[in-house]
């Protein structure tokens, strides 16, 4: 039995100690002599959520298949464990070997949301790795990041050696090679930076200068390395059902968020919502096929023993062979005791009959994702939900015994005026009211509806990049707005409304679409002892605030300013396949209250069929 | 058929709780796919019990759990099955098959055997010597009675544990004590580690003891007794109430 890192004294001292022993189910284990490559794969944030996250396990799983390569995890540790190994100088481990991480060849973190980035600072300091990268030494690990946040790597550019953009199944073999054909000439960790610059999808960026404008905008952004290449193009798997899959995914002995076997449909979306960055940088739509998804599901449920599996796409309505799946999980599965955990459908016959047979209808809710108050701003922001089909919907359910309702959308969307957010209060009250047609004896009790709705931050990549983002008081007031709207419906006593804290938000929005000024500012945060920062309770908004003081951060520059179009931008040397033009069209398009079909419809050539696969062909074949 | 799984949880295990060694052995059956019996309704949940919750920190070669299967192979097979998915640190040690009406092993339980020792580094140093602490450690159990402060929420009171202690025998600085266990009468090693470091006027740290549960008993008794005599004549291992599958 491996020796643990961390002493029994400490391990019974803290909060959930098998965060940080290992050896769950399905855990890799690797002779040292065998291997010549050690990867520590990270996840910034406590154990029960990274190991929740299915793109780690897939890449665990694929690392692992490759001879003589290790990869290890390691997650944040929590705010008790943080504290003693920083009072007892205890290195930050991975959880297989329990060898420190500073042992290793490569460090990569996943980085999948904006409030994660002081985790990343601290798992860096507590692995004892110099937080910036041009500071590292030859046996310092290369720190690689990727993920969604990967799409603006400025505001993390001077943490990282090395970026990955687009999904992790493609170059990573190349990346590996390039490694130890390096460290077998006796290269340097430049000379193998070099390498990887040349290796389609990775950015390096210590190898590229950032000038600016004396107004703050980017005057040029070049390499300064001959390596280096001008434009990162994002790399995409194109056949999904011959690639990597995690047959075995590692089964935690603790509860995590995700205590269930994960079977991924599809990747991309075709709805083209304006405001949506995984719809745009996951493009163009790729499904996995009936057969690859059943024999998968059979094997993951074997070798988990979970008790549930549930599918995870975008709007998983959209997967052609929905149907075949979900009636071939119920008919195979429901009798063993395994449950059948629904993401959320367009609500139909089809999603109302599978939710009654997998679910208890008193016990269960519909979901609904106008994300806008009125057609006219759900027009602006592409989302082809109509009220009608919403009312339809609901009615369809409430006959049918449903009667709880959630609802979600978004506040501080470009062009909104004050009937937009009356708008949330209004089609909450006609829902209800839809309820209260059903004749008294036939209805369930009372109608619940649950409205909630988030702050818009616009993100890189999308139509709305350049839009301007509301300052929190602004989002306050526009809450404010709503719930005294929600106050005159007739219906309130059955209509529940929430809204996200504006803080977090705010921040976020500087994070999203920040430039290689806000590393800065990230770095004094985690100074100041900023971690944790998307947990309500660890988060402290008064020391981000000192931190954006301290570093001469204009919030107004990135967040309220709207930007020009032909102005450059932080991300813009990434290509994403979606091109600056089509998102162009459709800022306009969303000004001019223009909807735009799906891709199924017709193209509406964003560029992304150069990938040559996916939704773009179908039907050419 | 009911039926009764002895196991193992050693080492790095002792850091998992028990609720988790619930959940663990959950997925176990659906990993062997054993044909575990299922409750009705919408979730559906095995049926399973487990003896007697051992306490994180603890590692033990005698615990036990209680399954309702529609049908079985042999327990050979079954152990083996098991322990093909095991993770390191926990092993099956035997299945059985119980009566269809035989009492759950929850129930059951009447005593357990633990082993306790002081980490390396922990012992205190009145005792360093362990023929010293033989001595202290048997005139301490040997008292008349043995009282501890237990604290309720709304007061504390005295008790004698010493009759929940059936047997204890110390060697080599390691002692072995067979302690009452179960719904009625509980008593901890720790309790009694306590109250002899408090007996001679030290205090026993957090981190002091390591500590190993052997074997978890049950009792044929049909009644209630203190006679000491009487219920350790009537104890048995909990496998010990079934037969093996063939």
């Amino acid at each position: 039995m491996a020796k643990l890192a961390l002493s029994d004294e400490i391990l019974l001292s803290i909060e959930k100690p098998a965060r940080y022993i290992g050896n769950e189910v399905n855990m890799v284990r690797k002779d040292l002599k065998d291997v010549d490559v050690r990867f520590a794969m990270c996840f910034p944030d406590v154990y029960e959520i990274g190991m929740s996250h299915l793109g780690i396990q897939i890449l665990y799983d694929m690392f692992n298949r490759m001879d003589g390569v290790y990869c290890e995890r390691v997650y944040s540790p929590w705010t008790d464990l943080d504290a003693i190994m920083r009072k007892e100088n205890i290195p930050l481990f991975a959880l297989e070997t329990q060898d420190p991480i500073k042992d290793f060849d490569f460090l990569g973190i996943t980085i999948q949301y904006e409030m994660c980035y002081t985790n990343i600072l601290q798992v860096l300091d507590l692995s004892k790795i110099p937080l910036i990268a041009t500071e590292r030494s030859e046996d310092d690990p290369i720190v690689i990041g990727g993920g969604p946040c990967a799409y603006n790597p400025e505001p993390l550019a001077d943490f990282f050696d090395i970026f990955y953009m687009g999904e992790g199944e493609t170059v990573y073999k190349d990346l590996i090679e390039a490694y130890r054909e390096n460290k077998k000439n006796g290269g340097s960790r430049r000379e193998f930076l070099e390498k990887a610059a040349c290796i389609e999808g990775l950015y390096v960026s210590q190898f590229y200068d950032v000038e600016y404008n004396e107004d703050g905008t980017i005057k040029s952004f070049t390499p300064n390395n001959s390596n280096a290449k001008e434009t990162i193009t994002k790399q995409l798997v194109m056949d999904m059902s011959d690639t990597t899959y995690p047959e075995k995914p590692l089964v935690p002995f603790i509860k995590a968020t995700q205590d269930r076997v994960v079977l991924e449909i599809q990747r991309g979306c075709i709805r083209g919502c304006r405001f949506c960055q995984a719809g745009m940088v996951y493009r163009p739509v790729r499904e996995r096929n009936l057969e690859f998804l059943k024999d998968m599901a059979y094997k993951m449920l074997k070798n988990t023993g979970h008790e549930e599996i549930s599918l995870s796409s975008l709007s998983s309505s959209d997967y052609s062979e929905l149907e075949g799946l979900v009636n071939f999980l119920i008919d195979e599965f429901k009798g063993k005791g395994v449950n059948i955990s629904l993401p959320s459908l367009r609500i139909d016959a089809f999603s109302l009959d599978v939710m009654s047979k997998v679910q208890d209808v008193r016990k269960s809710s519909l979901t609904f994702a106008p994300e806008a108050g009125s057609q006219r701003l759900r027009d602006v922001i592409n989302k082809g939900l109509t009220e009608e089909v919403i009312i339809n919907g609901a009615g369809m359910a409430f006959e049918a015994g449903w009667n709880r309702v959630k609802l979600y959308f978004m506040l501080g969307l470009p062009t909104e005026t004050k009937e937009d957010m009356e708008g949330i209060a209004l089609l909450s009250e006609k829902i209800a009211e839809r309820y209260y047609e059903i004749p008294k004896d036939q209805r369930n009790g009372k109608v619940q509806i649950v409205a909630s709705s988030s702050f818009f931050i616009p993100k890189p990549f999308t139509p709305f990049q350049w839009a301007s983002m509301c300052t929190k008081e602004e989002f306050l007031s526009k809450a404010k707005v709503v719930n005294d709207k929600m106050k005159e419906m007739l219906n309130k006593k059955s209509i529940k409304y929430n809204w996200h804290e504006a803080d977090v938000s705010e921040l976020e929005g500087l994070l999203a679409r920040g430039d290689r000024k806000v590393c800065k500012t990230v770095l004094r945060a985690y100074e100041l002892g900023c971690i944790y920062d998307s947990w309500g309770e660890t988060f402290d908004n008064d020391k981000w605030m000192r931190a954006i003081e301290e570093t001469g951060i204009d919030m107004n520059f990135y967040i309220t300013r709207e930007r020009d179009t032909d102005e450059i931008l932080p991300w813009d040397f990434i290509d994403t396949g979606v091109t600056k033009e089509f998102l162009k069209r459709e800022w306009a398009n969303a000004r001019n209250e223009n909807i735009t079909p799906n891709c199924r419809l017709k193209c509406s050539g964003c560029g992304v069929m150069k990938f040559g696969g996916g939704v773009c062909f179908e039907g050419k074949n | 058929m009911k039926v009764r799984i002895k196991f193992a949880k050693r080492g790095n295990m002792k850091f998992i709780g028990h609720l988790d060694i619930m959940r663990y052995f959950q997925k176990v059956m659906r990993r062997t796919e054993i044909d575990i019996a299922y409750s009705e309704g919408f979730n559906p949940h095995q049926k399973m019990s487990f003896a007697a919750p051992l306490g994180v920190g603890l590692t033990s070669e005698g615990e036990y759990l209680d399954i309702e299967a529609n049908s079985v192979t042999s327990s050979y097979d079954m152990i083996e099955k098991m322990n093909q998915t095991m993770v390191d640190g926990m092993q099956v040690l035997s299945v059985v098959a119980l009566d269809d009406n035989a009492a759950n092993a929850m129930s059951l339980v009447a005593a357990a055997d633990y082993l306790v020792k002081y980490r390396e580094g922990y012992k205190p140093e009145c005792f360093v010597d362990n023929n010293v602490l033989k001595v202290e450690f048997n005139k301490f159990i040997n008292s008349e009675a043995i009282n501890i402060l237990k604290k309720t929420k709304k007061s504390e009171k005295e008790v004698d544990i010493k009759p929940m202690i059936y047997s204890t025998e110390i060697n080599d600085g390691v002692i072995c004590m067979k302690l009452a266990t179960g719904s009625s009468k509980n008593l901890k090693p720790e309790l009694v580690m306590q109250a002899f470091h408090n007996a001679n006027n030290i205090t026993l740290g957090e981190f002091d003891l390591e500590i190993c549960r052997l074997e978890t008993y049950g009792s044929t008794l049909k009644e209630e007794t203190d006679d000491v005599e009487m219920i350790l004549n009537h104890l048995q291992p909990l496998d010990g109430f079934g037969t093996e599958i063939v």
